[in-house]
C-alpha cells in the first residue's frame, strides 16, 4: 500500500500548493492522478517519492511510516520508489553516459557488481541500442533520454513508480513504446504504479482508475 | 492607447491582416552537421513544401527526426558545423538560406517570421519578469506601439502594448510580474506565445508550442494561434508531436521521419476515415492512446548512418527487397514504394 493521508505540501509554509491530499494505492495497483497545469500534481508526486517533505500529512509505504524524506529515508524506503520525471534534460546529469545514468542508481546503492549484467538487459527492454548508451545527453533526443530515465527508475526494481508526466514531451509512438515498458515491467514485478498526467485519454488506456485533482484534495 | 483597440476589448485577438500569396516557399532544403571523426548528421534532407497565407502546415514525427533543425534553419539559428543546401523564399523574394546574418537579426526574425520556441521556460531570462520580457520586445520591435512622444508616454504605450500582447496570448495579467521559475510550464508557454505575437510577422513558427500542456490548455494554445494566423491571413508553420493539437489547427499535415518529409496530406484525409497513406504516419496514429495504443516498432535509425534504401523499411510491415536497396522518390504526397 502507498497511502498519502492529509498531505499538505509546498514551498512556502503560508501558501501550500496541495492542501490535505488523500490518495491510496494498493499494491500492483496502477492509478492516474489527473490534474490541470500548475495545481500542484508534481508536488505529490514528489512527496510519494520521498522526494519532497510535506508541511502536514503522512506517507505510508507498504506499512512503513515514511519520516525522512531525500536523504534523510532509509535506503530501503527510498529504493523501493522508482520516479520517471517529465523533462529528461533536467533529469539527467549532462556529464553521464546514458550507460553511466543507468547504471547510477546501482553504484549509488553498493550494488556495482551488476551493472555488467542489468544495463544493456535493460537498455534493450526499453529500447536502447548500445551505441547510444555510449553517448551524452546532448546527443541523443528527449525520447531517447526519457528511454534512459526510465531505465534509470527501473534499475533498483522498485516495488513503487511515479511517473510525473513522464510522456508530456513525447511523441504518440514513443509514449506508447514506454508505456509497454512499463506495463511489462509491472506484469513481471506487481510493482504499484502512480502515474501524474493531464491527457484524460492516456491515463484511462494505461490505468486501473483515474483519480481527480480536485477528489483528492482539499480547497 | 487605442493603436489596436480590438484587443482593449479583452475578447477577440487582433492581429492586422496580411496580403494573399505564398508566405513561405521552401525547396529541397537540406540540413547536414559535420561531425569530428564521425560521418556527416543528416538531418533534413530534401525538404520541399509551401505555405500560403492563412494556411496551418503541421509537421510531425518522433523525437529526433529533424523536426526543429527546420524550423532553426529558417531562422538562421543552426550551430556553426550546420551546412545548408536547397532555399526557402518569403513571399517578397528573400532566401531565408541565403540571407546573410544582419539581414536576418534586422528584419526577419521577430518581424518577418515570429519563433515560438521549444521549451519556452529555458528560453526566458531567468533574472527578468514576463512584464520585461514584453516590454523589451515591443520597445525593440518598434512600430505603431511605440512611436513619439514624451518619455512616459511612451512607457505607458510600451507597457499597454506588452499587456496587449500578453492578453492575446491568454497570459493572465495577474503574473506578468513574476520571473519564469515562478510560472508553471503552460504559463511559461503563453509568454513564448506572447512574445512572438508582438512583431505581427507574417508567418509563425511555433516549434512543439503544446509541449507539456495539458489538454485543455493545449487546445486554448492552438485556438489562440489560430485565431492570429489563419483568421487573419498569417501563415503558421507548427512543429509538433501532438496529434491532438494538429488535428484541431492544421489545413495540411506533413509527416517527417529520419529527416525526410515522408507524406503531405490535407488535415481532413490525414485524420479522417481515409488516413494517411505512408506507413509510418499511419503507424504513428495507431500509437495514439484513443486509437489502437501501439508504437511503431523498433526504433528511428541514425540520421548519421541512414541506410540506403528507404530509412522506414526495417520497422515496415510491407517493406520488400525494392524498399531496403531504393530510395522512394517523394510524389504525389508520398514518399513510399507502397502507396
Amino acid at each position: 500500500m502507498l497511502e498519502l493521508d492529509g498531505v499538505t505540501a509546498g514551498y512556502d509554509p503560508r501558501h501550500p500548493v496541495v492542501r490535505g491530499a488523500h490518495l491510496t494505492l494498493r499494491p500492483g495497483e496502477a492509478v492516474g492522478l489527473l490534474g490541470p497545469s500548475g495545481c500542484g500534481k508534481s508536488t505529490l508526486a514528489k512527496v510519494a517519492a520521498l522526494l519532497h517533505r510535506p508541511d502536514r500529512g503522512s506517507l505510508t509505504l507498504d506499512g512503513t511510516p515514511v519520516t525522512g524524506y531525500r536523504h534523510r529515508a532509509p535506503r530501503a524506503l527510498r529504493t523501493a520508489v522508482g520516479v520517471v520525471f517529465q523533462q529528461p534534460r533536467l533529469a539527467a546529469d549532462p556529464r553521464l553516459r546514458l550507460h553511466d545514468l543507468v547504471a547510477e542508481p546501482l553504484r549509488a546503492t553498493g550494488r556495482r557488481a551488476e551493472v555488467a549484467a542489468a544495463v544493456p538487459e535493460l537498455a534493450e527492454r526499453v529500447g536502447l541500442g548500445a551505441d547510444l548508451l555510449a553517448r551524452r545527453p546532448h546527443e541523443v533526443s528527449d525520447g531517447q533520454l526519457q528511454r534512459a530515465c526510465l531505465a534509470r527508475a527501473l534499475v533498483l526494481e522498485p516495488r513503487w513508480l511515479v511517473c510525473d508526466e513522464m510522456t508530456a514531451m513525447l511523441d504518440a509512438s514513443t509514449t506508447a513504446a514506454l508505456v509497454g515498458v512499463v506495463e511489462d515491467y509491472r506484469a513481471r514485478t506487481g510493482a504499484g504504479l502512480l502515474a501524474v498526467g493531464h491527457d484524460p485519454v492516456l491515463l484511462a488506456r494505461w490505468c486501473d482508475r483515474v483519480a481527480h485533482w480536485s477528489e483528492i484534495t482539499d480547497a | 492607447m487605442n493603436t489596436v483597440p480590438a484587443a482593449d476589448t479583452g475578447t477577440a485577438p487582433s492581429c492586422p491582416a496580411v496580403p494573399a500569396g505564398d508566405v513561405l516557399r521552401v525547396e529541397r532544403l537540406s540540413v547536414r552537421f559535420r561531425m569530428r571523426g564521425r560521418p556527416p548528421v543528416a538531418a533534413v534532407s530534401d525538404a520541399t513544401f509551401r505555405l500560403a497565407a492563412g494556411e496551418c502546415l503541421v509537421l510531425v514525427g518522433e523525437s529526433g527526426c529533424g523536426k526543429s533543425v527546420l524550423a532553426s534553419a529558417l531562422l538562421g539559428l543552426l550551430p556553426g558545423n550546420a551546412e545548408t543546401a536547397g532555399s526557402a523564399f518569403l513571399a517578397d523574394g528573400l532566401d531565408l538560406l541565403a540571407a546573410d546574418e544582419r539581414t536576418l537579426a534586422r528584419t526577419v526574425r521577430g518581424r518577418r517570421v515570429g519563433l515560438v520556441p521549444q521549451s519556452p521556460a529555458a528560453h526566458l531570462t531567468p533574472v527578468r519578469t514576463v512584464r520585461s520580457h514584453l516590454e523589451e520586445t515591443v520597445r525593440a520591435l518598434g512600430g505603431a506601439a511605440v512611436g513619439t512622444g514624451g518619455r512616459r508616454e511612451r512607457a505607458a504605450r510600451v507597457r499597454a502594448a506588452a499587456e496587449r500582447a500578453a492578453r492575446r496570448a491568454a497570459f493572465p495579467p495577474g503574473h506578468l510580474d513574476r520571473y519564469p521559475h515562478e510560472l508553471s510550464g503552460g504559463l511559461a508557454g503563453r509568454a513564448a506565445t506572447a512574445l512572438a505575437l508582438v512583431g505581427d510577422a507574417p508567418l509563425l513558427l511555433a516549434d512543439e508550442p503544446t509541449t507539456g500542456l495539458d489538454r485543455q490548455l493545449a487546445e486554448a494554445v492552438v485556438d489562440e494561434l489560430r485565431a492570429c494566423t489563419r483568421d487573419t491571413g498569417r501563415a503558421l508553420l507548427m512543429i509538433t508531436h501532438d496529434l491532438a493539437a494538429a488535428e484541431r489547427i492544421a489545413d495540411t499535415v506533413a509527416v517527417m521521419y529520419a529527416g525526410r518529409i515522408v507524406e503531405t496530406t490535407a488535415a481532413g484525409e490525414f485524420f479522417g476515415a481515409g488516413g494517411p497513406r505512408h506507413p509510418y504516419a499511419r503507424g504513428l496514429l495507431d500509437a495514439l492512446p484513443e486509437r489502437a495504443f501501439t508504437p511503431v516498432p523498433g526504433v528511428p535509425p541514425e540520421l548519421g548512418a541512414l541506410p540506403p534504401g528507404c530509412a522506414f523499411a526495417a520497422r515496415c510491415p510491407k517493406a520488400d527487397a525494392l524498399c531496403a536497396g531504393q530510395r522512394p522518390e517523394f510524389t504525389e504526397g508520398t514518399a513510399c514504394h507502397h502507396a
